[in-house]
């Protein structure tokens, strides 16, 4: 009461003129506030997205195969609470709490909202609780592991994401599901994370490419990269479908989904070598040279002295980069994908839900707005982490 | 990189240590690979482009299009060639582009000083526009603005009416003199059902560039608050304690201070404001990439499309990108 009515006046009211912006900028808001929630509440028809969550989540993926999908997300949700786990060990930090808080909300609400089958909704919370137990279990006992066991243990990843290739694909004895079936969520996710985990290691290559002292590398980076930059998305993926099956001997290109993958990553990459140039630019000359004085061959040097120290400082921007790429995966509606946004212009295209558009668009906008800010915070913890100035007397706050 | 003299080295180390061979044997080798990539590819376009009759040939286009463009600036009409259809898309584009660079640079600019806003509300806000902007995908805002705002608005008597400015279904209409020498100022005015005005831009234009403008702007804020947040503070009180106003320490001082740093960030915002409008086709706007595409569908020519549609976003690059740099050489500090 003391405190909080001065601060209030120093920071809307300490000028006139602040006065009556703040005045203003109250009424609008307040009055857009209310015709918001009432349009929530009152007016929105959210049957739309109750009808249409698995569609959403999925596409035109069988009915029958979706046990395989469960069993990946059951996986991924095991091995995303043991990591959590084994970083953390017995001790619950502020932020671990916030998020079980909010994994646990979201478990009790989404069911609520979506009108999901008993079935569905069962094992969502089979998978929440899946994930804290997971999560408790390696704190618990992580510790007591071998070394070589926890040492090895971010390995699981790309063994699970191959490993979820082959679950949602099929093959080796499972029924094959062709890419054309997959939509949604689960291709704007695939799409994007692919395309995430192969432009990396091309851009660091392009970015070295682009300041080495060998000409004819550095000349075929830069004009990868400028020509990659100098044109919209939209034009190369484009090409990916109308050209691709000319370049390439009759019956090679590789199906829609994965064209449009590789454009996706193919495209990225420029931009994280540009990302990843901006850390190299960072990081002193004597670093290389002293390597090199020590006697370290070029790529031992760029392995173990440069590029940790450059890929740090180019962190942000790399993850700013994701990010993006994830949000351009919405282009593929515009060639004829179903991801996200071309599965919500089939369900809108359904007579059932005609004119339904500011649901489905408020829906994929908070999805895609959670998945971004996420995406972004993590940068930020991440980034915080592996400061080598962070003062270590203090507990980390990341 | 310092060797050892040359003699040396080529008399004691193998030649696959020597510091002066490697280096070129690691550029033959590349140079080598992508020889072959491309040798590889561009025998398989030839051979494949020869099968299916489709040769690179520039004559189609001076075929008649056969199909209409909805608007244009350029008169265009189904009868004329191919490459009349392209051109008129190309200058929508550079419509929409000219306009969204001025409304994304106003709009930018001032959410980027609201930043520094005294007010806490207003400074709360702009951050709060550009956290939200920045994390959904433009495509997302453009089908937004233009099937969930835009086809959305109330058409004939009941369209939204300001002074000057009805916004209706069938379009925005603005008002402007309709005989600039005796200034006779003409409103927009209801025939019928029918709204009539001087000026008047499609939906598709206004959502198209609404988008455009919003989800540019908050990159452009971000620049520009970057930008004054690089002056430093001594600068802002040096300028009160000298007895200029708020408004006039950040006209004088800070911003011409602040450019340096602003303009070579809007040179890349603008550049990627001309590429983003490529997605007009997504709110039914004909733009370059939309005429392209129903060029493609109709001829097959996809190689020659593509090269088009490239060149032409690339040219508009540059432009820009020289524009921009011609500005940054008037505010860079001239050294004496």
């Amino acid at each position: 009461m003391q405190t909080w009515l001065p601060r209030l006046r120093r920071e809307l009211f300490a000028t006139p003129l602040d006065g009556l912006i703040s005045l203003l900028l109250i009424g609008v808001l307040s009055a857009l506030g209310a015709a918001f929630v009432h349009w929530m509440l009152f007016q929105a028809q959210w049957a739309v997205i109750q009808a249409n969550s698995t569609l959403f989540a999925l596409g035109r993926y069988p009915i029958e195969q979706q046990w395989r999908l469960w069993l990946l997300t059951a996986l991924l949700t095991a091995a995303t609470g043991l990591s959590w786990g084994l970083l953390r060990g017995r001790r619950w930090p502020a932020n671990d709490r916030i998020a079980a808080g909010l994994v646990v909300a979201l478990a009790l609400l989404a069911p609520l909202l979506l009108a999901l089958q008993p079935l569905i909704q069962l094992r969502w919370w089979l998978l929440t609780a899946l994930l804290l137990l997971s999560r408790w279990a390696a704190g618990h006992w992580g510790a007591g592991l071998p070394p070589l066991l926890r040492r090895g243990w971010p390995l699981i990843w790309p063994l699970l994401y191959l490993a979820g290739l082959l679950l949602i694909s099929g093959g080796l004895g499972l029924a094959p599901v062709p890419p054309s079936d997959w939509g949604g969520l689960l291709l704007t996710l695939l799409e994007a994370s692919f395309a995430i985990l192969l432009c990396f290691p091309m851009g660091v290559l392009l970015a070295l490419g682009r300041r080495s002292h060998l000409p004819l590398l550095r000349w075929g980076s830069v004009v990868y990269i400028e020509f990659i930059r100098g044109a919209p998305l939209i034009t190369l993926l484009f090409l990916g479908q109308n050209i691709l099956g000319f370049l390439l001997p009759g019956g090679l290109a590789p199906d829609r989904v994965w064209r449009a993958a590789w454009v996706l990553t193919f495209f990225a990459a420029a931009y994280v070598a540009e990302a990843v140039r901006s850390g190299l630019a960072a990081l002193p000359a004597g670093q290389l040279e002293a390597a090199r004085a020590l006697g370290l061959a070029m790529p031992q040097a760029l392995i173990h002295v440069v590029l940790p120290q450059a890929l740090r400082v180019a962190l942000p921007a790399t993850v700013g980069q994701f990010i993006t790429l994830l949000q351009d995966t919405t282009l593929l509606s515009l060639i004829g994908l179903l991801d996200l946004l071309g599965t919500a212009r089939t369900v809108m295209a359904n007579p059932e839900f005609l004119g339904k558009n500011a649901e489905v668009y408020l829906v994929l906008a908070v999805l895609f707005w959670c998945c971004c800010a996420a995406l972004g915070l993590g940068s930020r913890a991440l980034e915080h982490r592996l400061n080598p100035n962070r003062s270590l007397t203090t507990t980390p706050q990341a | 990189m310092a060797a050892a003299g040359p003699a040396l080295t080529s008399a004691v180390t193998p030649w696959w240590r020597n510091r002066r061979l490697i280096p070129w044997l690691v550029q033959a080798a590349f140079g080598l690979a992508l020889l072959v990539l491309v040798a590889f590819l561009v025998s398989n376009l030839v051979r494949n482009l020869t099968n299916a009759g489709l040769l690179l040939s520039w004559r189609w286009l001076g075929n008649p299009a056969g199909f209409d463009i909805s608007e244009t600036l350029l008169p265009f009409d189904a009868g004329l060639p191919y490459w009349r259809a392209l051109l008129a898309g190309l200058v929508n584009t550079l419509r929409v582009v000219l306009a969204g660079l001025v409304g994304a640079t106003l709009l930018g600019t001032f959410v980027g000083v609201a930043a520094f806003s005294s007010n806490g509300l207003l400074r709360r806000l702009a951050r709060v526009y550009v956290e939200l902007i920045r994390n959904i995908p433009l495509l997302l805002q453009l089908v937004f603005w233009y099937f969930v705002v835009f086809l959305a608005l109330p058409g004939g008597r009941d369209a939204l009416q300001l002074p000057g400015l009805v916004l209706a279904k069938s379009g925005l209409y603005l008002g402007w003199f309709s005989d600039p020498l005796h200034l006779v100022w003409m409103g927009p005015h209801l025939e019928g059902t029918v709204w009539h005005a001087p000026l008047r831009i499609t939906v598709e234009f206004g959502a198209l560039l609404t988008g455009l403008v919003v989800y540019t702007a908050a990159f452009i804020a971000e620049v520009v608050r970057g930008g004054v947040a690089s002056v430093s503070n001594g600068q802002w009180e040096a300028a009160r304690s000298l007895g200029f106003t708020p408004l006039q320490t950040l006209r004088r001082i800070v911003l011409p201070q602040a450019l340096r740093v602003i303009i070579p960030g809007l040179n890349s915002q603008y550049i990627s404001l001309a590429k983003n409008s490529s997605l007009a086709v997504a709110c039914g706007y004909t733009d370059l990439y939309s005429v392209a595409e129903t060029t493609l569908n109709q001829t097959g020519r996809a190689v020659e499309v593509v090269l088009l549609l490239l060149g032409s976003y690339l040219v508009i690059d540059l432009l820009i990108s020289a524009l921009m740099n011609g500005v940054n050489r008037l505010v860079q500090i001239r050294e004496r």
